[in-house]
């Protein structure tokens, strides 16, 4: 087994391509390429801090704003999922409970962490990148949460009974989940295989 | 340093862990994964173009019916209100809300529909037997690299969650646009599984794009 920049090439990360070395773009498809991305974790830890202060105002602000004849209701994240309990919906509280503030708070821990570990040498390798598989795949169903109120405000639009209209925290979270998902692609996974090899070659 | 054949194009690059492969030693397998990491590296299909194309067009066409049929209907005594995705992107056209609709938009209907129009693009003219069209390589590796922001299966999942929340206010019915999309979903799926990256990229080297 032999990686493409031991075997001194530059392997194109959409195509598969091998490219010789010193080329910036791959001859195929044109993408921009790299052996191994530079300064790939300060990318990871610059997206993660805007995504964790986009999170912020995204818990404490409304997400959802009902308007009933003479009545405003402000409901922030926990408050509708508390609604949910409160009307005997356990399941759909679990699911929203789950996307909106278990995974999030998750990913921003496992982020972090991988990126804390990773230039330490710390931890098993495969784990880090079962990890990061992980990560990745759960992040973007972060964003039901933001589908559920834009629906919602779509469609309950009774001026003289109920209206719903979207809360600001619905922008933020919106914004905390796309940035999370550029933190956790930016990381290099093949930064992590390369470890792999050492500690083999060393055991 | 190792000695290898010349012939760059002969050898796949895993873009998880940049373990080298050769193609010959891959092709035997119907599904070849990366021998240490396991990410799929291609798919034998020799068929496959005419199916990822028409699933593509597919998915396409009923994207229209989605953005502009109702979507889900909602009936609260002698009120009723339809929505149809275009409603629901418009309805934070406003202020301070447009960041909120332009996510929307982008991640069920522009992105998803973006990916379908850049591989047709890219395949349709190669399929009929003709040289691929300029940009054809740009097109498809946008395609790909579109493909974690296209989100239509988890507003699928927002949908049933937003039904739940609704149906102790008042009576919710699914109209055409809500199966378009389920199928939207499926289609897409299939797609992408059935699709072989590395054989549509080699087919468009044959073709001279
Ligand atoms: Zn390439
Ligand atoms: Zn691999």
């Amino acid at each position: 087994m032999i990686t493409a920049r031991a075997a001194g090439l530059v392997g194109c990360q959409s195509c598969g391509r091998a490219n010789s070395q010193g080329q910036t773009r791959c001859v195929r498809c044109g993408s921009r390429i790299d052996s191994r991305t530079p300064r790939s974790l300060q990318h990871v830890w610059a997206w993660m801090a805007v995504g964790l202060i986009a999170y912020v105002p995204a818990n404490t602000y409304p997400m959802l704003i009902t308007s009933t004849v003479g009545d405003r209701q402000e409901s922030t994240i926990m408050g509708g999922i508390i609604d949910l309990v409160e009307h005997g919906s356990y399941g759909v509280a679990l699911i929203v409970f789950v996307a909106s503030i278990l995974v999030p708070v998750g990913k921003f821990i496992a982020i972090g962490y991988l990126a804390f570990c990773i230039p330490r040498r710390m931890q098993n390798p495969h784990s880090l990148l079962h990890l990061h598989e992980v990560v990745e795949f759960i992040g973007r169903w972060s964003m039901i949460d933001v589908f559920v109120v834009a629906i919602l405000a779509a469609l309950v639009q009774f001026d003289l009974i109920a209206t719903i209209n979207p809360g600001i925290a619905a922008v933020c979270f919106a914004l905390s989940v796309v940035f999370t998902m550029v933190s956790a692609q930016s990381f290099d996974t093949r930064d992590i295989w390369d470890r792999v090899e050492e500690t083999s070659a060393g055991t | 340093m190792a000695s290898l054949p010349v012939d760059l194009e002969d050898l796949i690059v895993c873009s998880k862990c940049d373990l080298l492969h050769r193609k010959a030693t891959l092709s035997v397998a119907a599904r070849a994964k990366c021998a240490r990491c396991g990410t799929v590296l291609l798919v034998s299909r020799p068929r496959a173009i005419g199916q990822v194309l028409a699933l593509a067009l597919t998915a396409a066409v009923l994207m229209t019916v989605v953005v502009f049929t109702p979507f889900l209907q909602l009936q609260s005594g002698q009120f009723v209100s339809r929505a149809s995705v275009f409603d629901t992107v418009m309805t934070f056209s406003e202020g301070i809300m447009l960041p909120l609709s332009f996510a929307v938009a982008v991640s069920i209907v522009v992105l998803p529909l973006t990916r379908l129009l850049a591989l047709i693009y890219a395949f349709l003219p190669l399929f009929f037997g003709r040289s691929a069209l300029p940009y054809a390589k740009v097109s498809f590796a946008l395609a790909e690299r579109l493909r974690p922001w296209a989100m239509a299966e988890i507003f699928m999942v927002g949908v049933a969650v937003a039904l739940v929340k609704l149906s102790s206010l008042a009576t919710l019915s699914v109209g055409p646009a809500f199966w378009s999309f389920a199928a939207i979903v499926l289609v897409v799926a299939l797609k992408d599984t059935l699709m072989c990256r590395y054989s549509l990229w080699s087919l468009l080297d044959r073709a001279g794009a």
